[in-house]
């Protein structure tokens, strides 16, 4: 029996991969439209009601669920890299990856919660 | 035939030789704090990377704007009120700026990593991505149509 220890990289790797496309494809559009166009009046926002509507609709919340999972992912993976390779925190890496994947985790919780709770 | 050293003869012998000067060390390179200033390609790395920090904040955006969503109209509208501060909105424009850079550079970069081969000679760059570019422009006008209640 092989005593090597199984490296966890793989499943962080794949789930950056992933969200790098779950955030390349899907967020430019609502950032856009929620955080600038609407906001600025450049386009008449649908309304409190309209848009309720679209996120009782199961295939939204699925929607959402896998953006936000993958994505929250994907961001803490690369901002533990960021701040271990980008600022010289190597030395905090074990507690940069507890605070990046923790907080992915409770993201995670976060969303599967206010997307069941919906009304 | 053993060799007698003078000099060693009637001393010891250790598993390993003993040096006490001139002990070699790991050689670590100084690197400045600021090493992403150096270079052009090096600031762009850095910035391609920290749009992480930008999609974190947009995810925490989105899980603020459905839980006022649930909560009613009225926290709705203050969701509303929030994002049409002007802090927010520069805070955006930077997110979108640097969330685009990030797809420009994750698209650009998967013909690096893909098979790419067409009529026995290798695409170029540009060419390999075009399909992402289209899909990404298919999923932007599909999501946006969604959002806008078209559908």
């Amino acid at each position: 029996m092989s005593s090597a220890k199984r490296s966890n990289e793989p499943i962080v790797w794949f789930l950056f991969g992933v969200g790098g496309f779950f955030a390349a494809y899907f967020l430019p559009i609502h950032i856009a439209l929620y955080g600038l166009a609407f906001p600025l009046g450049l386009i008449r926002d649908p309304g409190y009601d309209k848009t309720l509507a679209l996120l009782q609709n199961p295939l939204t919340r699925l929607y959402l669920f896998a953006v936000l999972t993958f994505c929250f992912f994907h961001a803490a993976h690369r901002m533990r890299l960021t701040m271990s390779d980008v600022l010289n925190m190597r030395h905090l890496n074990t507690v940069l990856a507890f605070l990046c994947y923790g907080g992915a985790i409770a993201g995670t919780i976060c969303a599967i919660w206010l997307l069941v709770v919906v009304p | 035939m053993v060799q007698i050293v003078p000099a060693a003869e009637g001393k010891e012998l250790t598993a390993m030789p003993q040096y006490t000067q001139f002990q070699p060390k790991a050689y670590r390179p100084r690197m400045s704090a600021y090493w992403y200033l150096d270079q052009w390609h090096y600031l762009r790395y850095a910035m391609r990377e920290s749009s992480s920090f930008f999609v974190a904040y947009f995810c925490v955006v989105t899980l603020a704007q459905i839980a006022a969503l649930s909560a009613g109209p009225t926290r709705y509208a203050h969701f509303q009120a929030l994002m049409q501060c002007p802090a927010m909105i520069v805070l955006n424009a930077l997110a979108l700026g640097f969330i685009l850079l990030h797809a420009v550079t994750w698209f650009l970069l998967v013909p690096r990593v893909a098979l790419r081969q067409m009529l026995g000679k290798p695409t170029p760059d540009m060419i390999a991505s075009v399909p992402n570019f289209m899909a990404w422009f298919g999923a932007t006008v599909i999501v946006a149509l969604f959002i806008l209640g078209v559908f």
